[in-house]
């Protein structure tokens, strides 16, 4: 009997840690995580944490301290410049280590191995998404580049090692928290883990295209419709760098570009097949950036004043941490990229640095076709060419492995296939040209940025940046101001890429790459500053054609303020760059005005009256930036929604200038009519349908308190993992929005604000939505996210050596070699 | 006094083990005091239980009040679904007393063997 409670008692116990201890069948292993010597209680950071240490670590070559401040950014002084990358990457997985390879497990396509495949399989089709799109492939590539260049080496080497000597010591306690809710554990960091960073910034930023989706417009609509709804040439247009006898362009194309034989029939001739395919996959299109450069001649001071701000998807923790790195060759201070060394966006004792999106369209497709259904050879050139195959093992949590085949062509994989499809109707076999394919070690562009001293050295720095495309701004003390529309860019004829290529011979492929000396560019010029907001780097007169969607109104609006500027200083940077002056709505303003007042309900006449006092300003508090969004969303669905229901496939929305340009050219624009009415619609009635619809939903935010721009757009910054509510900041009161400065959507914007005034002691200021920890459990996490909804700035300190007793240090780690 | 020093030892125990070991030998330090001091199963139970629920909402709540309850308020959301470092902190002690307990019974029982 006794032995019969004995076992009974052992078995519960063991029974009890068992479930405790697992995920199969409690949601969570409640033992393990809040055991408070190992699970999440470890995370929970103390208020008054010091975060001073003595660390001897193998593989440093000689000293190196770290002065933290009250933000807790590092100032890094290292004796020997490898040792800077060393401490970079510890200081990168101290703080932000989980961040920064769940970002390149998402590059890999290895989240299913993580997560599991997700609802619907949305996981999997993700991690496929970038396996066949060959992010790996690339990202090996770049290895190989990175391994050519001793510098290159020396640098991703000891970032890699400064890494793993953090991960080498972790205790079960100190891992980050995610690790411990999902259940998994870091990985050693490698070079190739850099690289796919990387490439997951190339992805990003270059990896974006709607080619399908205008294939299905150019099949489906005729040549005329097509032209207006998607030209390309905006009228509000001012290009980041015109065409001026200071910096012409060049005449002619450095090669021939003429269109291939036939192309007219077969390139633009306009048949009725489609695809189905609805890519949810996509990189943000609102990727994009402003930055601008004013010389002295603009400012108070007399020295130039350089601005940047990147706007990318907003998330915890923050993709930038701020930093500075200061060895015998050079001291840079900015916004680093966890999962990479240097300073990606800053400034050092001579020179400032920023970028923004080219935008350019470096990913085209190809149709390919097979000898047979093994897909081991294709027609080129009258030849059948054998394919290479590449086998990708998608490991998925708690499922057996997915082995996903990919067959390599002269362009690149074969993204689409009939395992992967474009096209639920037929097999297309779809290779991917992507300039991100190619091999370069871009990361020598930052690099060289950090030690460059003047102009020349920028430019010398920027030419490693092949892909993502970037308008590289540039400002130095001594008073040079420049911007280079920098990257790689295909030679292209107009519409070439546009739409799926015939693949069966080299006649589309790409001709060759525009010569870097004519990308486009400015330096020094009369007019006094530089500037660019993902607009058209070039006007029509450039010989090469650039790509088809771009924004217009942020560049537009960033000019118009520095045309008039004659004694800018950073109060005044501060100023545009939270600016949330509406282009749009002031060119919009006219067309809506015109809605006749008779026949409108109560409630559509209380909105118009909201629209008619609005300022055009997208201030947090008002209401007229809400009232003018929703109107102006139905009225565009009024206009083109009928058409494009009748395709019935995924297309294209026009840009965000058609519309406007379009009804100001002509008010009998043809598609104001609705084809699925028997009546004529005007201008008139659209406008009063479309008022009516914004108010029926605006009535509904009105009763949830809700009609305050801020509160209607409801700007958030989640988490990574996006289910992981608790770990993120939502309803921040914020203004701007889509083409605005303050370019601040739903979960998108400036995620790095950073103003440089190149004085003697250069005078500095930035801030981005985040925090220097990504630990949830610290005060550290999200500490700024307040100071930036308000649009304020912090103070950058480019510390000098000597300052070590200044009372902003609050915390010294010093690292010496064990 | 058997009972307030079998969760003393116990306490203590479990604490040093999970230095060096995974969570689960708080089981081990339960089981072993118990069956070293002589006491009623049933009075085993509840000295691992309350020792190891004493240990683990005293130092879970003595970690939380240092952080201000930052990482406790947004845990108990995820977990519990519901705002509440103060109940994390209890349903953390239950977890570690009730391992506790049951090894700690499992002990007594192996000792009268």
């Amino acid at each position: 009997m006794r032995f019969l409670f004995l076992i009974s008692a052992a078995l519960a116990t063991l029974v009890l840690i068992f479930l405790l201890n697992t995920r199969e069948f409690l949601p969570a292993p409640l033992g393990k995580l809040l055991s408070p010597q190992h699970g999440i209680w470890q995370n929970a950071e103390p208020i008054d944490q010091a975060f001073n240490e003595d660390l001897n670590l193998p593989g440093l070559k000689g000293k190196v301290d770290v002065y933290f401040d009250e933000r807790l950014v590092p100032h890094v002084f290292a004796e020997q410049e490898e040792d800077a990358y060393y401490v970079q990457g510890y200081l990168h997985a101290k703080f932000r280590l989980w961040q920064m390879e769940f970002q390149t497990h998402a590059a890999a396509g290895r989240l299913s191995e993580l997560l599991g495949e997700g609802p619907g399989g949305r996981i999997l089709d993700y991690d496929r998404n970038m396996r066949r799109l060959g992010m790996g492939w690339a990202a090996e590539k770049s290895v190989q580049e990175v391994e050519k260049s001793p510098e290159s080496l020396v640098q991703y080497v000891a970032y890699a090692d400064g890494v793993n000597a953090y991960i080498d010591q972790l205790t079960e306690g100190q891992l980050p928290i995610e690790y411990k809710l999902v259940g998994y554990y870091p990985e050693k960091w490698t070079t190739l883990k850099t690289a796919l960073f990387l490439k997951y910034m190339s992805y990003d930023l270059a990896g974006g295209e709607d080619d399908l989706e205008f294939t299905n417009a150019r099949n489906n609509f005729s040549k005329t419709d097509f032209d207006q709804l998607y030209y390309i040439l905006s009228d509000s247009l001012k290009p980041v760098a015109p065409n001026s006898s200071e910096a012409p362009y060049p005449a002619v194309a450095a090669m021939d570009l003429s269109k291939p034989a036939l192309a007219d029939s077969i390139y633009f001739g306009f048949r009725n097949d489609s695809l189905t395919r609805d890519n949810t996959h996509r990189p943000n299109p609102e990727n994009g950036s402003n930055n601008w450069a004013v010389a002295g001649s603009k400012t108070k001071s007399g020295r130039p004043i350089l601005c940047n701000d990147p706007h990318l998807g907003l998330n915890l923790p923050s993709l930038w941490y701020e930093m500075q790195i200061t060895t015998p060759n050079f001291s840079a201070y900015g916004a680093t990229f966890p999962g990479s060394p240097n300073v990606i966006i800053g400034f050092n004792e001579n020179i400032s640095f920023g970028f923004t999106n080219a935008g350019r369209d470096v990913k085209d497709y190809y149709e390919i076709e097979f000898q047979d259904d093994t897909k081991t050879a294709y027609r080129y050139n009258g030849q059948w060419v054998p394919a290479d195959k590449r086998v990708e093992v998608i490991k998925i949590k708690g499922e057996p492995d997915l082995l996903d085949t990919v067959t390599y062509t002269v362009f690149g994989p074969v993204m689409y296939d009939e395992t992967y499809r474009a096209s639920e109707k037929e097999i297309r076999n779809l290779a991917v040209r992507w300039k991100a394919h190619d091999p370069s070690n871009d990361g020598l562009a930052f690099y060289g940025l950090n030690h460059a001293k003047n102009y020349n050295d920028y430019l010398a720095a920027i030419k490693n940046l092949t892909c993502p495309g970037q308008n590289c701004i540039f400002a130095s003390k001594s008073g040079d101001i420049a911007i280079w529309q920098q990257g790689e860019f295909p030679a292209k004829w107009q519409r070439q890429g546009d739409f799926i290529m015939p693949g069966k011979d080299s006649s589309y492929a790409w001709k060759g790459m525009i010569p870097q000396i004519e990308n486009p560019h400015m330096v020094n010029p009369a007019r006094g500053y530089v500037s660019s907001a993902n607009q058209l780097s070039a006007d029509s007169s450039y010989p090469y054609y650039t790509g088809n969607v771009f924004p217009v109104y942020r560049g537009y609006i960033v000019n118009h303020y520095l045309d008039s500027v004659t004694q800018a200083d950073p109060v005044f940077m501060q100023k545009m760059q939270t600016d949330n002056y509406n282009v749009k709505a002031a060119f919009a303003r006219d067309i809506l005005l015109r809605v006749r007042t008779t026949g409108l309900d109560e409630s559509s006449i209380k909105y118009l009256g909201i629209f008619q006092q609005w300022d055009n300003r997208n201030e947090k508090d008002a209401e007229g930036p809400t009232v003018f969004n929703l109107w102006w969303a139905a009225l565009e669905k009024a206009t083109w929604q009928d058409e494009f229901d009748r395709v019935g496939v995924p297309l294209p929305w026009p840009g965000e200038y058609v519309l406007v340009e379009s009804l100001h050219k002509d008010s009998s624009y043809p598609f104001i009519d609705n084809i699925t009415t028997p009546n004529k619609e005007t201008l008139e009635d659209l406008l009063t349908t479309s008022l009516k619809v914004a108010a029926d939903s605006l009535d509904k935010l009105a009763a949830n308190g809700k009609l305050a721009w801020a509160k209607a757009k409801d700007t958030h910054i989640s988490h990574l993992l996006k289910v992981i509510e608790p770990f993120s900041r939502l309803h921040l009161p914020v203004g701007g929005g889509k083409g605005v400065i303050n370019a601040t959507t739903g979960d998108h914007g400036p995620s790095w604000r950073m103003i440089v005034h190149m004085t003697d002691n250069i005078e500095a200021y930035g801030i981005y939505p985040g925090g220097q920890s990504g630990n949830p459990g610290s005060r550290f996490y999200d500490d700024s996210v307040d100071d930036w909804a308000e649009g304020k700035y912090h103070t950058l300190w480019l510390m000098k050596k000597e300052e070590i007793s200044d009372p902003r240090i609050k915390w010294t780690m010093h690292f010496r070699k064990a | 006094m058997k009972l307030l020093i079998s969760i003393l030892l116990t306490a203590l125990l479990s604490f040093a083990l999970c230095i060096f070991l995974p969570w689960w030998s708080i089981a081990i330090a339960a089981f072993v005091v118990a069956a070293a001091i002589h006491q009623m199963p049933w009075k085993a139970f509840v000295s691992g239980f309350l020792a190891l629920f004493l240990l683990w909402s005293g130092v879970s709540w003595w970690i939380s009040a240092a952080n201000n309850d930052i990482l406790a308020s947004k845990v108990s959301m995820i977990i519990l679904k519901q705002q509440g470092s103060f109940l994390l902190v209890l349903v953390t002690g239950l977890i570690g007393g009730l391992v506790g307990g049951f090894a700690a019974l499992t002990g007594s029982l192996a000792r009268k063997l």
